[in-house]
């Protein structure tokens, strides 16, 4: 493909060097491909150009003779001569930078982006001597907070349109204006409007100069005392490309990298600036183990006692009454320890990722795999999720991005999303009837549309006060009206599809492979003998537990109090273990309930590797060391593996990944130095071609990310592959899924609302409330209905009012929200307050609610 | 009144002639008239008066021909463009992609080029006759929508043509099925919010879409591919437009015998400053020189108090400047670029010996500083910088090297030779003005011509107002201290 582009490319004489560029490229690239820095300040290559800076002119001469323009607006053309060096441009790139200098207040000594700056660089590299402006600086208040993460200094900015054509144009969120005019003008928000955006952060990074600063890092480091590392963000499970900053062992900031594949530099603040959760002065630093004395009390202890106490409490239970949740915010390589740990030394099957809240493994593994690339240039994409801005914010902006192109959305949601304002069509169901209602639409003209193009399916859970079976119907739904789709799973947590692929889910090993005895014989080659009979998910883990059928519970970096759509069940569950063992980061609510405690690295605290939604490994970066004796997961997993007398054979996180590449079919071949080589990371699994050599793998990696090949053929030639090599037992085949079949919809209560619970980016979790800028910004606990179902049930919005379901009665703040649709109550799941978590049951299809006046 | 916008006006008296006392007005002269005539009426603006002095007849005759011959009939006329740039109406007509639907004409009726006042006059006093070259234009171009936009700062003319519009549209004039053919147009009246540069034709149409009054950036150079939503769009000026009735009435023909072959018809120009009599006339085009403007018993009669004549600015504020040397240059663009500097809008201002240049260039220089959109940096922060300069200059504060400061401020925004009048080395008929520019649109050249033309010919003016460093620094003025005041290499 490359080579069919560039055989097409136009010939242009850059600074005397003749060279061939792409057809559509802007000169100010073509140059800087020649080697030739345009300096510019408007210009940014993920926004659209403006050309409004004029830094970037250059004489360009297209058969009339070179004259000005600037290089960010006009494409390359054939035979077109570039001057980027000549005596008139140097004299114009000097008078625009004196021309930028003249307001700039010069506070290059006590600002942010000092050494860092681009006005500092180009004015350096380029730029006058010195000023010859005597008159009287413009002043304005410096500086003004327009968020409350955000802070202005109009004094700095040079109204490169940037940050204002950020929040138009990526955000979506238009808070930011030009005002005023000619020489007064400036930036700002309109008056009570603050730029309240999940993206405000953004414009901190692009801004080039240091007119916006990012309070959490506002004053706490000079640019040439950080120390940097590459790493991918676990906020979520978009997989963002990050550098993270550190200066004297405390993390100070994230900043966002461009590739192309996943954020293209972008992040949003929960991921930007979730640094200080990890600062926090809360995070766990020693064991802790519940007092003999005083059986309400956790006291400090050291690793010996704590892990002698976790290995009693599960030598105490047998294969089937130890139960281990979570490991959706580790590692690839800690998730895989776990698992091996569950499986090798607990005997145990019973081990699951997520908390209820997710979709169901076998499910999300068998269905073809959609990338963010295919979801952003499909011609339809089926949004059957939760809110993805709220969830997953950066795959919002990519659809968002998307859906101004020739991308259509349509969204099949209970409740409206912040996507929803994008798509080409909207329709909404009553919850308990996704399937029906998604059977109709594609039944349909749209359904037919969908067919005739390419169609990616973006499937979660639209409302956590549903059951899950409710999606799983849907999407065989979906599966079998749009046979040729792909999908991308909208799970949340970090490294959730990660820990799936490393078996933490009931009756799935590493690779994605079935433990249901047909893997056997490959298993026990690497693993040994483990239990074959299928284990129990989160909630059957809860209910055992609850009935007394469990005797130790093993909660890894979970908390199921605050995540399980089902409180009560929770609180049940807790009160009928003998035990519960935590390794976790924070005292959370289900941390403080446990037994033995053990104390974990956090995020850039360990190396390794994570996986994204589309299944793309990348790596981790350790910049900074853990609080207090923390240690990393997998080596809390060996000790007790030794201390139960068993060896995990696992010593270092190379080693660990070495073992993921050999056990998990998935995985073969996804080598470190694959990983190594490109920030954009490695899609598993990989098309079987050649097994490439090591000095190959830097060419070979462009290709193998974007080949499009069928699952059916890679698992072939996986097999092909791996039959030549002598003696060993064929490679398991991937799990499989069948849909279950659409039920019938649950008889609609006239005198109640159907309850949609759904997250918010800034929620009551540790993410948000132990990161100290953004705790403030979670909103309390409030449910959203229409005024009309307000008006006829008598009931004044802001009110507080009894909620009552069959569950419990709560009391809650109510709103009037037109949006939220008739015959439907929203509210955020885990908001500051009241968890929707206390309302739900799970075993019900849906949550009906009734409101009353207190 | 559905088809009114921006009318921020709303509930107040309504606005006459005679409250805006300080507006020169117009006089009549023995030259033909193309678009002046009904001017000679008190009452010219009304409906009853227009259709009794053959309004729309030139419209009506339109109506038995073909679009594309009254496109041919307006080409022929060689109608070149009032607004400034001269270019000739029919051509740019031309320019609109054929099969593009839907197409938009949009009226500049922003006239705020200082010293211009003509559009004004036109809108106030003959409001139908811009209506009926909007029925023209948007006949011979096949579109059904227009857009008038009137400077925010003409009250009279705004409520005249909402008037006029409204007896148009009443007596089936304007509206769906015009006079029972197929050609249907509606006229939008949008009110502009007071920005110099939304007289800049791309600015204008971002103003329309309501947007900040920003210009755009090029390419595309012209609007008839990409103008008002994305849409082909012709802006035309409301002279240009006022023209359009005369000629499909008394025909092409008739229009090019009077004036030149390559500036035919006539032209409204406006006078102000030190002559005895400032004013609007019509004047014949191509053939007028300035001095029969100036000094001729039918214009302007003269400089007041007989005084000598020091400069003249030809064609609006930002077009370089004349001496009495250049009195016997005709009203023609080739020529007048020739000569250095353009016919631009039409307004011509006058400056007698009594005048203090410096002062004057300040004033012009502050006007456009003013009005800078603020979008890009060169006429944003340079503008301002040139305003600030001059000031200490005028105010006898500047050391001697302000004068030159003020030319390289200026080759920022203007770099290459000063000015670029004659561009026929470009093969253009046109004066673009000036083409060599940092910034996007004219108004950063515009801040710095007068100081250009000023310091050019009357240095010495400048010169006698400079101190020394010893005196700047005793009453307190920075002097520049250079950082490296020897010139010494660093080592």
């Amino acid at each position: 493909m490359s080579n069919e582009t560039a055989s097409e490319g136009v010939m242009v004489t850059i600074n005397g060097m003749e060279i061939s560029v792409q057809p559509g490229d802007l000169v100010i690239d073509a140059a800087e491909r020649a080697g030739a820095h345009i300096p510019r300040f408007c210009y940014h290559p993920r926004m659209s150009s403006v050309g409004v800076c004029r830094q970037c002119l250059v004489d360009i001469d297209t058969g009339r003779g070179p004259g000005l323009q600037p290089s960010c607006m006009v494409p390359v053309s054939e035979g077109m001569v570039v001057d980027t060096e000549s005596e008139g441009v140097k004299r114009v790139q000097e008078g625009i930078l004196e021309l930028l200098l003249i307001n700039h207040p010069l506070d290059c000594p006590v600002c942010d982006k000092g050494g860092e700056c681009p006005l500092q660089d180009q004015t350096l590299t380029f730029g006058p001597v010195e000023s010859r402006f005597i008159e009287e600086k413009r002043h304005y208040e410096k500086p003004i907070a327009i968020s409350d993460l955000v802070y202005l200094d109009r004094e700095r900015c040079v109204l490169c349109d940037r940050c204002t054509r950020f929040a138009r144009e990526v955000a979506g969120d238009p808070l930011i204006h030009f005002m005023q005019r000619g020489n007064q003008t400036q930036v700002l928000t309109f008056p009570d409007d603050p730029f309240n955006s999940y993206f405000s952060g953004n414009t901190v990074q692009i801004c080039p100069v240091g007119a916006l600063t990012a309070k959490p890092y506002r004053f706490r480091a000079r640019p040439w005392d950080l120390s940097e590392v590459e790493s991918t963000c676990t906020t979520c499970s978009v997989g963002c490309r990050i550098n993270v900053q550190s200066s004297r062992g405390e993390l100070l900031r994230y900043q966002g990298v461009d590739i192309d594949s996943v954020n293209h530099g972008w992040l949003c603040d929960k991921g930007r600036f979730g640094f200080e959760a990890v600062n926090s002065d809360e995070r766990l630093g020693t064991p802790f183990v519940r007092s003999d004395s005083n059986p309400d009390e956790l006291v400090g202890t050291d690793w010996n006692t704590a892990l002698e106490a976790a290995a009693s409490a599960l030598k105490a239970a047998s294969g089937s009454s130890v139960g281990v949740i979570g490991g959706a915010r580790l590692s690839n390589e800690n998730a895989y320890a776990w698992s091996k740990f569950a499986r090798t030394v607990l005997s145990t099957d019973n081990v699951d990722a997520q908390l209820g809240d997710g979709l169901c493994a076998e499910m999300v593994m068998s269905l073809p795999r959609a990338t963010i690339d295919d979801a952003a240039t499909a011609d339809h994409v089926l949004l059957l999720a939760p809110d993805l801005k709220e969830e997953l914010p950066v795959l919002y902006l990519r659809l968002r991005g998307a859906s101004q192109g020739s991308t259509k959305l349509i969204e099949l949601a209970p409740a409206p999303t912040g996507l929803t304002r994008y798509t080409s069509a909207a329709h909404g169901y009553r919850p308990g009837e996704m399937g029906q209602a998604l059977d109709e639409l594609l039944g349909g003209a749209t359904g037919d549309a969908m067919r005739s193009g390419r169609t990616v399916v973006v499937i979660g859970r639209p409302s956590l006060a549903d059951s899950p079976g409710e999606v799983e119907a849907a999407v065989g739904v979906a599966q079998r009206l749009l046979p040729e789709a792909t999908f991308l799973p909208a799970l949340r947590r970090g490294n959730v599809l990660g820990a799936l692929d490393m078996g933490l889910a009931p009756g799935v090993l590493p690779g994605r492979i079935a433990n249901d005895g047909s893997s056997q014989a490959w298993i026990d080659t690497h693993w040994g003998s483990i239990p074959t009979e299928r284990g129990m998910d989160t909630i059957a883990m809860l209910e055992a537990a609850a009935s007394g059928r469990l005797h130790t519970l093993l909660l890894i970096g979970a908390d199921p109090l605050a995540d399980v759509p089902d409180r009560d069940l929770v609180e049940r569950a807790f009160a009928g273990v003998a035990k519960i063992v935590a390794v976790d980061t924070f005292a959370t609510a289900s941390v403080k309930r446990a037994d033995v405690v053990l104390p974990t690295t956090a995020f850039a605290e360990s190396g390794g590797t994570t996986t994204n939604l589309e299944g793309r490994i990348s790596t981790l970066g350790r910049m900074v060391t853990g609080p207090g004796t923390v240690r990393d997961d997998w080596t809390i997993a060996a000790e007790l593996a030794w201390r139960l007398d068993a060896d995990l054979g696992l010593e270092s996180l190379p080693g660990i990944w070495a073992e993921i590449e050999a056990v998990a079919p998935s995985h073969a071949r996804c080598s470190p130095s694959m990983l190594s080589a490109d920030s954009e990371g490695v899609l598993v699994p990989l098309p079987v071609v050649a097994v490439p050599e090591p000095d190959e793998i830097a060419d070979d990696d462009a290709d193998t990310s974007e080949a499009d090949t069928s699952e059916a053929e890679v698992d072939e030639e996986q097999a092909e592959g791996a039959a030549a090599v002598v003696e060993a037992p064929s490679v398991p085949a991937s799990v499989s899924w069948s849909a279950p079949a659409l039920v019938d919809p649950p008889a609609v209560d006239g005198y109640a609302l159907r309850l949609v619970a759904r997250r918010r980016l800034y929620d009551a979790a540790v993410h948000t409330s132990q990161a100290s800028s953004l705790a403030a910004l979670a909103d309390d606990s409030t449910l959203r209905v229409h005024p009309a179902e307000l008006g006829s049930l008598g009931v004044e919005s802001g009110s507080r009012i009894n909620v009552t379901t069959a569950r419990a009665t709560i009391v809650l703040q109510v709103t009037a929200d037109e949006s939220v649709p008739r015959g439907v109550a929203s509210m955020g799941f885990n908001q500051p307050g009241i968890s929707a978590a206390e309302l739900i049951d799970h075993r019900e299809p849906v949550t009906e609610i009734r409101i009353e006046t207190r | 009144m559905a088809h009114l916008r921006g009318s921020h006006r709303k509930g107040r008296e309504p606005v006459t002639a005679t409250s805006i006392p300080h507006a020169p007005g117009f006089f009549a002269s023995e030259t033909p008239r193309v678009v002046t005539q009904r001017f000679d009426y008190e009452d010219g603006y009304t409906f009853e008066r227009a259709m009794a002095t053959g309004a729309y007849e030139g419209f009506k005759t339109a109506l038995t021909r073909t679009p594309s011959e009254v496109h041919d009939e307006v080409r022929a006329a060689t109608v070149l463009g009032r607004g400034g740039a001269g270019f000739p109406a029919g051509v740019k007509w031309g320019f609109m992609p054929p099969t593009v639907w839907p197409r938009y004409l949009v009226v500049n009726g922003d006239e705020s080029e200082p010293g211009t006042y003509k559009d004004r006059l036109l809108m106030e006093r003959d409001p139908h006759q811009l209506i009926e070259g909007c029925l023209i234009a948007a006949y011979a171009t096949g579109l059904s929508q227009c857009f008038l936009y009137v400077r925010g700062e003409m009250p009279l003319a705004h409520e005249r043509i909402a008037q006029a519009l409204n007896d148009a549209y009443a007596d089936g004039l304007i509206g769906k099925n015009i006079q029972g053919t197929n050609f249907s147009l509606d006229i939008i009246l949008h009110w502009g919010a007071g920005a110099y540069v939304v007289g800049e034709e791309t600015a204008l149409i971002e103003s329309l879409e309501g947007k900040r009054g920003m210009p755009r950036l090029k390419p595309p150079y012209f609007p008839a591919a990409i103008g008002l939503y994305g849409q082909p769009t012709i802006v035309n000026n409301v002279e240009t437009l006022s023209n359009l009735p005369w000629i499909l009435t008394n025909g092409a023909a008739a229009y090019t015998a009077i004036g030149t072959e390559s500036s035919p018809g006539t032209r409204v120009v406006a006078v102000s400053g030190h002559v005895k009599r400032p004013g609007v006339f019509e004047i014949v085009n191509g053939t007028t020189t300035f001095r029969d403007l100036l000094y001729g018993e039918d214009y302007c009669q003269g400089i007041r108090d007989d005084n000598e004549l020091k400069a003249f600015v030809p064609g609006g504020g930002s077009a370089p400047w004349f001496t009495p040397e250049q009195l016997d240059v005709p009203f023609e663009g080739r020529e007048c670029s020739a000569a250095g500097s353009m016919l631009g809008s039409g307004a011509i201002m006058v400056m007698d010996e009594t005048t203090d240049i410096p002062t004057a260039a300040l004033s012009l220089t502050r006007f456009y500083a003013h009005e800078s959109c603020g979008k890009c940096v060169p006429c944003r922060e340079g503008g301002t910088w040139l305003e600030k300069i001059l000031t200490r200059v005028v105010q006898g504060r500047g050391t001697s090297r302000d004068l030159d400061l003020l030319l390289e401020v200026g080759a920022t925004i203007c770099p290459g030779d000063f000015p670029h009048a004659s561009s026929s080395d470009l093969g253009l008929d046109a004066t673009p003005f000036p083409y060599k520019m940092t910034t996007i649109c004219f108004v950063g050249p515009s801040a710095f011509a007068p100081i250009h033309s000023a310091l050019t010919l009357f240095r010495g003016e400048f010169e006698d107002r400079l101190i020394d460093d010893d005196a700047a620094g005793a009453i307190g003025v920075p002097v520049a201290i250079s950082s490296n005041p020897t010139g010494e290499e660093a080592s």
